[in-house]
């Protein structure tokens, strides 16, 4: 059966949240899972928008490595490039920001532009 | 990801309409499947199109390559939908988890003082005969009907309507005996054995539970369960395997 891994309540408050921050005129950009394979704890879909000031909402796994998305999101405001990250057991940043529960998952981050 | 496509998204999502976003992963360049078309600068290939309506309908973000590209389709559709017929004392609680897990909501009970504000704060209530107000809400493969009034005369309308639409969900309340008596109705009023055989009754997971909130859980747990993973039958075979 077809299934979203997020309700959609909480994607459209994303969206909306990353909206608000562009225009307060903060720099914006929004991460989400593009691919999990084994027990990533969060699906496909799911999304985190974050401020150049280091503000997040959203996740994109159970917290594992959300602080990496987000320092890698400051780059992505700084020069506008998307980015696709690997996260994964067996990631060599594994023992830094690895999946605690043996997952993986590719996050595609960019820029929302002004 | 371009401004004026990023505020025509939050703005169709604002509007409750469909939205696909499709973006190329290593150029950024991004595309709106929009209920008007296809939006967005540079040529998108049919194909890539053609799987962005397939991923709208299936409700189901996803990656796809295309040649030496990569795009993910991200699906935003508007929430699922549960029609509830019967403003009874277990709906009060069902409203409330059935929000927490994102569905919109619709009781319908042509009683005027059960669908009340008081009971159902912030709740969309229908007042209109039960067959009228499902004919008018048109239930589809993303909503579930749950009938639990007990009484033939307002659930069994609905349900005449519910069980020849594509609702994913239909569940009705009352013991076996009383769905007995529900599935000869039914039959008698023309339905066939395999529109019947949609019914969950006795409604709900079977945890153990009488308290109101408790069948209220087992009820959105039996939802989510056939969202998922199909309905009860599938799920017995899957376990016995």
């Amino acid at each position: 059966m077809a299934e979203s891994s997020l309700t959609n309540a909480e994607a459209d408050a994303i969206l909306a949240q990353a909206r608000d921050w562009r225009s307060a005129g903060k720099g914006v950009a929004i991460a989400t899972v593009i691919s999990t394979w084994g027990s990533a704890p969060r699906g496909v879909g799911s999304q985190l928008a974050l401020t150049d000031d280091g503000a997040f909402v959203g996740s994109v796994s159970g917290g594992c490595v959300e602080g990496a998305v987000v320092t890698e999101g400051q780059e992505v405001i700084a020069d506008g490039k998307p980015r696709l990250l690997d996260f994964g057991i067996s990631d060599d940043q594994a023992w830094e920001v690895g999946l605690a529960c043996g997952g993986k998952l590719e996050i595609f981050i960019e820029r929302v532009e002004a | 990801m371009q401004s004026s496509l990023f505020e025509k998204a939050v703005a169709l999502r604002a509007d409750n309409q469909p939205v696909v976003r499709i973006v190329e992963m290593l150029s950024g360049a991004d595309w709106l499947l929009t209920p008007a078309g296809i939006e967005g600068s540079g040529s998108l290939p049919p194909e890539v199109a053609e799987a962005a309506s397939e991923a709208q309908r299936h409700d189901r973000s996803h990656d796809i390559k295309h040649g030496a590209q990569r795009y993910f389709l991200h699906v935003y559709n508007p929430p699922r939908r549960l029609i509830i017929v019967g403003a009874v004392h277990i709906t009060q609680p069902l409203v409330q988890i059935a929000a927490a897990a994102g569905y919109a909501i619709t009781v319908i009970d042509p009683r005027g003082a059960f669908a009340t504000a008081e009971r159902f704060p912030g709740v969309d209530l229908n007042e209109d005969w039960p067959d009228e107000a499902m004919e008018a809400l048109k239930p589809d493969n993303r909503t579930a009907v749950v009938t639990l009034t007990h009484d033939p005369k307002l659930d069994d309308p609905a349900l005449e309507v519910a069980l020849r639409s594509e609702a994913f969900y239909i569940g009705c309340l009352g013991s076996r005996k009383t769905h007995a008596s529900r599935v000869e109705r039914l039959t008698a009023a023309g339905l066939t054995a395999e529109e019947i055989g949609k019914i969950h009754a006795p409604i709900g997971l079977h945890l153990g539970g009488r308290a109101p909130a408790e069948i209220a859980i087992a009820i959105m747990a039996q939802i989510t369960q056939v969202l998922h993973l199909g309905d009860g039958r599938e799920v017995k075979a899957k376990a016995a395997a």
